[in-house]
């Protein structure tokens, strides 16, 4: 098989078997892409899937075209990212077209109304995890606290205050190594 | 031309949400006060169901959203304009950067980054809680009434006990949680209707 139609299969392929995101993807990368086609070694897997998480984006995209770079260059880092994106696009579309025309019915209605009570507390508990991880000092509380609350009361977008955190980070790491 | 308007407020997303899925949250609420495509009620919906079927969660809720605003071509459009800044980047850094991780200044960046991230989508879940458990009418004679919804909140409570402190029940997949959560909406008429 050609390389770059073995990349976008593959990464369809880990795109379909992950379910909930995230972590959930890290053993099934394990299993393909460097048991199966050998393509990285476990330590660039967990190389790429730190960088993936920070760096700008969705991790199992940037994990992806990590691996496709690797391969075959810049298409390949294209073609790997593509095959990522291609179940949840199919499934997506299809699914939200059905919702969309039963949208009307008094029961699909009511199911929502749960549903979105069960989204919050899903949100809230991945607030929590990525805090936990986030806020390891006084400095970090007072960002956390500054963004939720200018974000409540402006109509601010998000990019001034991803800046503006990115910004406070350089300069109190900056100030402290000063001061050391 | 709603497909360059799209592509656009998806690039931005996709170029400035730092930690994965979720994290698209809070510029896809901002998307739908700014532009009226949905509403924060619809974008819930749309967690739901991309929380409930595979593919990673950023990917499918671009794809819904972008399917909602303008249908197939919507869809193909927003999750492309969200993944093209991450393949930028991530090409620059796989070819450049050999030891991005170890940088000084991105490990600093990110000390800021990571609270910013939790801090957005906080408020973002404000929002969506102040539609989903206060209702508020403004169509009384006597002026808007704030009324708290006490059938959400018992739900609400009980789900969190279940997702963190129930042994049993703490490690299982969001989708169980959501479909019991329809149940419940459906028996107990949630909508109201």
């Amino acid at each position: 098989m050609h390389i770059l139609l073995d990349l976008f299969l593959t990464c369809a392929k880990i795109g379909v078997m992950t379910f909930g995101g995230g972590m959930a993807m890290l053993p099934i990368l394990q299993r393909e892409v460097v048991e199966k086609k050998g393509w990285a070694t476990e330590d660039e897997l967990s190389d790429y899937y730190a960088i993936g998480q920070c760096t700008p984006g969705i991790i199992a995209v940037n994990t992806a075209t990590f691996i496709g770079q690797k391969q075959k260059g810049v298409i390949g880092g294209i073609a790997a990212t593509l095959g990522m994106v291609f179940p949840s696009l199919i499934i997506i579309t299809l699914l939200a077209g059905l919702i969309t025309s039963f949208s009307h019915l008094t029961w699909i209605q009511n199911a929502f109304a749960g549903i979105r009570v069960c989204v919050c507390v899903l949100i809230f508990n991945t607030v929590l995890k990525l805090a936990k991880k986030a806020i390891v000092d006084r400095k970090t509380v007072a960002i956390f606290l500054i963004i939720v609350i200018a974000s409540c009361l402006t109509d601010l977008s998000p990019v001034v205050f991803v800046l503006f955190a990115a910004v406070c980070g350089i300069v109190i790491k900056g100030l402290e190594a000063k001061k050391a | 031309m709603i497909y360059l308007r799209l592509f656009w407020e998806f690039f931005q997303t996709g170029l400035f949400a730092v930690g994965g899925g979720m994290a698209t949250l809070p510029f896809l609420q901002k998307m739908g006060a700014s532009t009226g495509w949905f509403t924060a009620g619809q974008l819930a919906d749309m967690v739901a169901v991309s929380e409930s079927t595979p593919g990673p969660i950023g990917v499918n809720m671009a794809t819904y959203v972008g399917f909602t605003c303008a249908g197939i071509p919507g869809a193909v459009i927003a999750t492309l304009g969200l993944i093209t800044p991450s393949v930028i980047i991530i090409l620059i850094i796989a070819a450049l950067l050999k030891n991005f991780r170890d940088n000084r200044y991105v490990n600093a960046a990110f000390y800021g980054l990571r609270p910013a991230s939790s801090a957005l989508i906080m408020a973002a879940l404000l929002v969506l809680a102040s539609t989903v458990f206060i209702h508020v009418d403004l169509a009384r004679s006597a002026g808007p009434a704030l009324t708290i919804d006490f059938k959400a909140v018992i739900l609400g409570v009980v789900v969190l006990v279940l997702t963190r402190w129930v042994k049993w029940t703490k490690g299982l997949h969001p989708i169980v949680f959501i479909l019991g959560s329809a149940v419940v909406g459906i028996v107990f008429r949630f909508a109201g209707v």
